[in-house]
Order: structure tokens, then sequence, then C-alpha cells
């Protein structure tokens, strides 16, 4: 026994090794969706306030959830969607912000404030936002762009990209069918995910990562795609355009909350003020694409980034669209095991 | 009194049991609950899980599975054999570099090598330009059933090729030589003494082909575009986007068990041959 004790003690020496940095500045635990924000940004935000920044990355809205609710870890700044703030205000997870050490504020659109999620922005403060939307070579596609029913035009046949995530491809299929994209009737659902079934011969694939590629060789005429990935798609290619379908889409916002068990929120609140300074929102800007709710940041940027489309989203593009709502979790079953019959489909 | 050895065994089996054993009670403790909000401390037992799985919808993902993985199986069976008794008919010296080229591609990462196939089966890639200069225009060949199966073959090849050759190798050529003496005709040698000799290295290298291949999710997902879910990808699935790990390790218990089954075959089959060498299982 002794010895499997001296065994697990020697194993863990790393782990305490590794424990004690000899580091006296501040720390700030930030929790982030992977590539959504600039490391510069970061480097320079450590360098102005002397402090040491813990940046740790997520793919999903449910992994971070699953990670805050039940690790030990705690986190200073976290960067949820929008559903995912409302379940995190109602399980009484948030704290609530101080406004008047985010003094830049002033500088958001208020088309990002005081959504439903979150009204009077008590507890998220915006950091981006965009749509889901459909970006199309305009060599290669000569009708007008301007509703989902492109995607299952036989015209483009094995041309057409579809995006891979059940919420997205459904919700497609339900706003083009005229339901919402929260759709919780069975019989609805059900309807569009035959149409899915209907449309999977003419789909190419269902990918979520190599779009860029695809529609730069030209092997894909069009896609699915959120819009930050199709402005950076669309500023090295002329020949590509992104378009919001008149049916409707859905819209995201992505918002700063801070933990009600930060360990560090007067330093949470610095770092999601200065995020919103001009400069640095441009900066990032740059390196993330999608769209930026600090208003002054959009001047900041060069011309092709004021004409590109998938930046730019309309006042009346985005009015079309919906937020996913966190839908009840039997309603999910009935959304999973449609995908899944679309998945399974020949 | 304990001797050293018995103690140089400790770290291996502590390993094994951080590593294998307590996830895999992990994943048998998970497949019998339901905990549909996903939190800790909640949950029922139940089979539902299980019966959800009999769907028709599950079953026949099960079945393309297996579909799958038995012609990479085969595919793979087909050229490894050949070249196997091709090798072994080399001089020593060039045997051990013709399996070092052979396994030379796996020293790069396994999705790095995928991603190099979804370059090259794509529209603009080198294997259509080169199909249209023969005349095949419009090939497409990216997110194809085949291409799925070409990354399979691809991918499990060498674990195919290494234990059919060692098993070649084994075989005492005076054996051979004795068929042949006694009259046997070089069919006749073949279909009794040989094969069956390196039947052990056979169902090592199918089973070492058949069991990744059955169970893989990123080659059907990069090379067949999520157009051709296998029962891997519906694991990965519930692991990771429905967010039902409960579903997921029934799944993935029933995957495992079936495989247990067919390894058991296989035993059967190779009979006692089986201890005789070639084998890696």
């Amino acid at each position: 026994m002794k010895k499997i004790l001296l065994i697990l003690a020697v194993l863990c020496l790393p782990l305490m090794l590794g424990g004690c940095a000899s580091d006296d500045r501040a720390v700030l635990n930030v929790y982030n969706w992977g590539d959504y924000m600039d490391p510069a940004i970061i480097a320079q935000f450590e360098k102005e306030y002397n402090c040491r920044v813990n940046y740790e990355t997520y793919t999903s809205n449910e992994d971070m959830y699953v990670k805050v609710k039940n690790s030990s870890d705690t986190y200073d700044v976290l960067v949820p969607s929008d559903y995912m703030i409302e379940r995190l205000i109602k399980e009484d997870m948030l704290r609530l912000i101080n406004k008047e050490n985010i003094t830049n504020l002033a500088n958001i659109d208020s088309t990002a404030l005081n959504l439903p999620f979150d009204p009077g922005n008590q507890y998220s403060i915006p950091y981006f936002y965009g749509v889901l939307g459909i970006i199309y070579n305009t060599d290669l596609v000569t009708d007008p762009v301007d509703s989902w029913n492109i995607l299952w035009n036989d015209k483009y046949a094995s041309k057409i990209l579809m995006y891979d995530s059940i919420r997205d491809s459904m919700g497609v299929s339900l706003s083009r069918l005229g339901f919402s994209m929260n759709e919780t009737n069975e019989a609805n659902i059900n309807a569009a995910r035959d149409a899915l079934i209907a449309q999977k011969p003419l789909v190419m694939a269902y990918v979520t990562d190599n779009v860029k590629n695809l529609m730069a060789t030209k092997d894909a005429a069009m896609a699915v795609v959120y819009s930050g990935d199709a402005s950076i798609i669309i500023s090295d290619n002329d020949s590509l355009a992104f378009a919001v379908p008149k049916e409707g889409s859905n819209a995201f916002y992505d918002n700063f909350v801070i933990p009600k068990n930060a360990q560090n929120p007067e330093l949470a609140e610095k770092f999601i003020n200065y995020m919103l300074t001009p400069e640095v929102a441009a900066k990032n800007v740059e390196y993330v694409g999608y769209s930026t709710p600090v208003t002054q940041a959009v001047g900041l940027l060069d011309e092709s980034w004021q004409k590109n489309s998938a930046f730019n989203i309309s006042k009346e593009d985005l009015a079309r669209c919906e937020i996913f709502k966190d839908l009840p979790s039997d309603i999910l079953e009935i959304y999973n095991r449609a995908w899944t019959e679309v998945n399974v489909s020949k | 009194m304990k001797t050293f050895k018995e103690y140089i065994a400790y770290p291996y089996g502590l390993w094994m049991i951080i590593f294998i054993a307590v996830p895999l009670l992990v994943v048998i403790w998970f497949s019998f609950l339901s905990n549909p909000d996903f939190k800790m401390g909640e949950y029922t037992f139940t089979l539902d899980n299980y019966k959800e799985f009999l769907d028709p919808v599950y079953l026949e993902l099960l079945y393309r599975s297996f579909v799958y993985a038995v012609i990479a199986t085969l595919i793979s069976f087909m050229i490894a054999y050949p070249l196997g008794n091709l090798i072994v008919s080399l001089p020593e010296h060039r045997q051990n570099l013709m399996i070092v080229l052979m396994i030379l591609p796996m020293w790069v990462n396994f999705l790095l090598r995928t991603y190099a196939w979804m370059v090259l089966l794509s529209g603009s890639g080198l294997v259509v330009k080169f199909l249209g200069l023969l005349g095949f225009t419009d090939a497409t060949l990216l997110y194809t059933q085949s291409a799925v199966i070409l990354g399979m073959v691809y991918n499990f090849f060498p674990y195919m090729l290494l234990p059919i050759y060692t098993s070649l190798k084994k075989i005492d050529p005076d054996l051979l030589r004795a068929a042949t003496d006694l009259g046997a005709n070089h069919f006749q040698m073949f279909v009794k003494v040989k094969f069956p000799l390196s039947l052990p290295g056979i169902v090592s290298g199918c089973m070492m082909v058949f069991m990744p291949a059955v169970s893989t999710f990123v080659i059907s997902n990069l090379l067949g575009g999520g157009k051709y879910m296998l029962i891997g990808n519906l694991i990965e699935q519930q692991f990771l986007t429905a967010n039902n790990w409960n579903f997921g390790s029934a799944i993935s218990m029933v995957l495992m068990t079936i495989i247990f089954l067919v390894l058991g075959i296989a035993r059967l089959i190779a009979g006692k041959e089986i201890d005789t060498g070639g084998q890696i299982l």
C-alpha cells in the first residue's frame, strides 16, 4: 500500500510543481470560444494592466456550461451566446455588472443592447454578433440568392454545402417552410426533416470547416455559413458574396458575462471595457470577422471591410432574424432524432 | 516474498486501472442512467438507452458500418496478402527496407494524411485532374462512399500487412519444399500448407483493420462530408452535439460487445494455430 502511495505521490509531483509559478501579477481567467479573440490584444491588455490573462477556449456553449457548472476551476470572464446567457441568469450563476466601470458602453450600437435574454444588460455586455446566411460564388450562381429555396435547386446539385450542425441545418429547413427556427411542434419539425432528406442528393457535403477551400476552388457554388466565417472568406475573394434569405435566419449575440464565483471581478470589468475600445475592437474584427457592436470601430477598418456584406449586416436583415432559444430537452430529443434520420438517409 | 518482477508490474497495473478500467466502468455506468438535463447527482436507472438503440434507424447505421468495415478489410487483405508474399520472397535487407517504406506514412499524423486525401480527391485535386487527362471528366471522388472506404483502406492497411508478413516469414521453407516433393502442385501447396499456416496472421490483420474501421468517425466525416454517417459518428454526435452521454455510452457498449463477439469468432476460425505466431492480438 505504501508503495502505491509513493508512486501516486511521484506521479503528482509535476502537477504540484506546475502550480507554483513565481508571478505576483493579478490573474484574470478568461474562458472564450476558440479562435475568437486576437491573441495580440490579450498580450496588450496584460501589459497595460500589469496582469496575467489565463486564456482557455471551448467549442460550444454546452461544453462551457458543463465545465463552469461542474468543475472546480473558476473563471472571471465568459463569452456565452444569447440562449446560454438566459440559462445562466435563470440558474443564478452570473454577477451583476457594474456599468459605471464599463465606460465604453456608450460606444455600443443599440441594436445589440436590451435583448430579450438579458433586458437592460444587467448581466451581459455585447462582444460580437452574427447571422446564418448563404455565401455564394457569383460566377457560378446565376439566379438571385434571396431565399433558402436556392439550396433545394437541382441546378446546383453536388455544389451545395450545408452546415453540419443540428440546430442550424434544421433551422434552415424550418425557416424555408415558414416555421420558426425554434419550432416546438413535432409535425413541423418532421416536415423540416423530410425536406432535408429530399435535399440530401443535391448536397455535396455537410461541413463546418472546409468551406473556405471548397468555395475558393469553385468545387462548391454555395454554402450555409455564419457571417463571421463568410466575411473572412469574402475578404480574400472578390467573386464571393453573402446573403441573408428573405424567410429570415438565425442571429446570435455573444456577450461577456462575469460568473458569480469570479475571483477578480474588478479586473474582469476592466477587461470587458478594454475590449470595447474602438481601436481594440477594430483590430479584433480583422482577426475574428464577426460584426462588432462597437460603432466607432467600423469606421477605423479599411474599405474592403466596409463593403463586406457579411460584416456589415443591414438592420433590415437583422430584424428578420430569430435568436435561438434554449429548447427543453424533450424537444431537443426530437431535433436530434430528426437530424440522425437525415444523416442516415441515402 | 514478492519478486522484483512483480513490483515492476505495479505502475502498469495502476496505469491500466486509471486509463482503461475506470473509464470503461464509467461508460457502463452512464449507459444505464437517464440524466436529461445533465446535472450532477440527478439521475435514474433505466434500460431505455439500450431499448432506444433497437430502433431501425440505428440498426441500419450499425449494419452500414459493418458493411463498410468488411469491404475495407477485404480490400486491405487482397492488397496485403500478395504484397506480403512478394516481400517475403525478397532478400533479407530488401525486406526490411520494404517494410519500413510501408510503415513510413504512419510517421505522419493520421489526421494530416486524411486531410491530404481531401485535397487530392477534391475537384481541383491531382487525382481528378489525372482522370480528366484519361478522358474521365467531371469525376467526383471527394465526399463519396468510395472515398470513405479508400480512407479506411489507406489508413489501416499497414495493420493488415504487418501480421501477414510476420506469419508468412515464420513459415519454415522446408515445409513448402516437402509439400512439393510429396507431389503437391503449386496451387495445392498454397491451399493445403501455406495458407493455413499464415491464417493466424490473416485473422490478426483482419481484426486490426476491422476494429478501427467499424468505429471510425473521422474518416467518414472528412472524406464522406457527413453524408455517410457511421456508428462512430453517432457516438461522437451523442457526446459532442446532442449532449446525450447516456445514449452515447449505450451505443459504445453495444459496439464493444459486438466487436468482442467478432473477436471470439475469429479466434475460433483460426483455431489453435493462432497461438503459433504472427498474431498481434
